[in-house]
């Protein structure tokens, strides 16, 4: 199994309502989680990512890569990517 | 089309079936100001982090307290807690309401004293009175309660010394059901202890015995413990009335009444769970019914309310140093301000309100202090919105105890100022400065 082939697996609604089927877990993500999860299974990078984010939001920070890492972070803390991937 | 606002990204799993641990989610409105007085602009003026008392809070809740006893009881005083918060402002408010002081130690004396209270005003508690103590306490005609029996000997022995007769108190200690006994202050009521007190007191006929005392206990918010308490002094009045023919001027509850607060294993928010002035005073008077003595010679009902009068009258505004993901996942953010001047933060969980408008969804934050400790943790679970670096919050019912047990350390304290009518503001105690911190060191010759 791929890095991220669990992610996509995952059901993930308009709301940001996810639901993990291998484990029965729920999650809820904001928009901006939504858009990373999203970037994820489509297979792009943090640069990528980070070009959508700012296409799609208003005040983006300058650091958007840190809050990226950070919610790779989640990511991997709820077992929804492997431990030891990073971007 | 206008695009929307970023929101940091965050993943929040859903815990269907537990209680949630991280409570409601604080702080929907912002506090941006403070009886009129903008959050920034004290900022800017004093620093951060910073105390802030309402004045308004101060004596609303003063005359909350008073008006509901008075309204039940014919006489009732005041005594102000030292010990809860001792910055002369704070104590001025109170005196000028017609609060007595409480006492627990030579310095609080001396601090009374230096704010012209004087020695008949102030009732002075605590285990520990030294003979120069009692000395200058029974010679100024302060209200003395005896803790244990070798403060009443000492007290007998100095009234002979100062061929005086003073008027003391006797400090009880005693059984309420659900509340833990705090045996080791005074005289203890169900072993007879106290009983031997009073006739060992009469016997001596040096001091004249004018009150009782007992002080159940802290942060109670079962008013039936009052209830309790004041039947037992009651009845041990009327008892003392029979035996020795002493007619005591005064039975005083001590305080413990529960503030606003929350304790950390407290189900329920404080505003919710904490009884209104009112429901205390029903109890006491209830229990104080059982007095046989006439009604003209009812004795004062003395009350040493502290922390429910102070505790919601600050706030600590405290601005965010840093944002981090925590490997469980939470975020955590670091603040200006930790336990070494918010002590509080080891029984409570201190409401937190931002002080400016938050966008973003509310994830499981954990805030931290600046110590390099880690039992520095202000809050250690709640739901806030994303804060930026710069961002000030408000830490609400701090007023009781921490400018008093707050510890130099590792930081200065800082600044505590006083909002007052109209949103006027003053300093009540500047920040510390180095010279404070080194000023009582000495350097021994030989370094």
């Amino acid at each position: 199994m791929g890095a991220t082939d669990k992610l996509k697996d995952l059901a993930l609604s308009e709301s940001g309502f996810v639901f993990d089927p291998y484990t029965g877990s729920t999650f809820s993500a904001n928009d901006t989680g939504r858009k990373i999860l999203d970037g994820l299974r489509r297979g792009l990078d943090r640069d990528a990512i980070a070009a959508e984010l700012r296409q799609g939001w208003d005040g983006v920070p300058d650091d958007l890569g840190r809050d990226i890492d950070d919610f790779v972070l989640l990511l991997r803390r709820q077992h929804l990517l492997p431990p030891d991937f990073s971007l | 089309m206008s695009k929307p606002r970023y929101e940091r990204p965050v993943l929040i799993r859903h815990e269907a079936g537990l209680m949630n641990k991280f409570g409601r989610v604080q702080a929907l409105r912002p506090l941006t100001e403070i009886d009129g007085a903008a959050v920034d602009e004290l900022v800017a003026a004093y620093g951060s982090p910073l105390f802030v008392f309402s004045e308004r809070t101060l004596v609303e809740r003063a005359r909350e307290l008073k008006e509901a006893f008075a309204r039940r009881w014919p006489r009732v005083r005041l005594a102000w807690s030292y010990k809860t918060n001792y910055l002369g402002g704070i104590c001025r408010i109170f005196h000028r309401e017609g609060a007595f002081a409480e006492v627990v130690s030579d310095f609080e004396y001396d601090k009374a004293l230096g704010l012209g209270v004087p020695p008949d005003h102030i009732h002075w508690n605590g285990p520990y009175k030294t003979d120069a103590a009692l000395t200058r306490a029974l010679a100024g005609g302060a209200i003395v309660h005896l803790d244990h029996f070798d403060e009443l000997a000492a007290a007998e022995r100095i009234a002979e010394r100062l061929d005086l007769r003073p008027s003391v108190a006797l400090r009880i200690s005693l059984s309420v059901e659900g509340v833990p006994e705090w045996s080791r202050f005074g005289f203890h009521l169900e072993s007879g202890q106290a009983r031997d007190a009073v006739a060992r007191l009469v016997a001596g006929n040096r001091l004249e015995l004018v009150g009782l005392h007992c002080h159940l206990g802290t942060f109670i918010a079962d008013v039936r413990a009052y209830g309790e308490q004041a039947r037992k002094l009651a009845r041990l009045a009327n008892e003392i009335r029979e035996r020795h023919g002493v007619r005591l001027g005064f039975i005083d509850i001590g305080g413990g009444f529960a503030s606003h607060n929350t304790l950390k294993e407290q189900y329920l928010p404080g505003t919710q769970a904490t009884p209104p002035f009112s429901r205390y005073a029903e109890a006491v008077i209830e229990g104080l019914c059982e007095l046989t003595c006439p009604a003209r010679e009812q004795p004062l009902l003395v009350l040493e309310t502290g922390r429910a009068l102070v505790d919601d009258a600050g706030t600590l505004i405290a601005t965010v140093h840093a944002n981090k993901r925590l490997p469980d996942g939470r975020r955590g953010v670091v603040l200006d301000a930790g336990v070494n001047v918010l002590f509080t933060a080891f029984w409570y969980r201190h409401d937190v309100v931002p002080c400016q408008e938050t966008h973003g969804t509310p994830e499981p934050t954990v805030l931290f202090g600046p110590l390099c400790m880690n039992i520095d943790v202000i809050r250690d679970s709640l739901l806030l919105p994303p804060l930026q670096v710069g961002d000030r919050i408000a830490l609400r019912n701090c007023g009781a105890y921490n400018v008093t047990q707050w510890m130099q350390f590792i930081t200065y304290r800082p600044a505590v100022v006083l909002v007052g009518d109209g949103g006027r503001h003053a300093l009540l105690r500047r920040c510390e400065t180095l010279d404070d911190v080194v000023g009582p060191e000495q350097t021994p010759p030989w370094l």
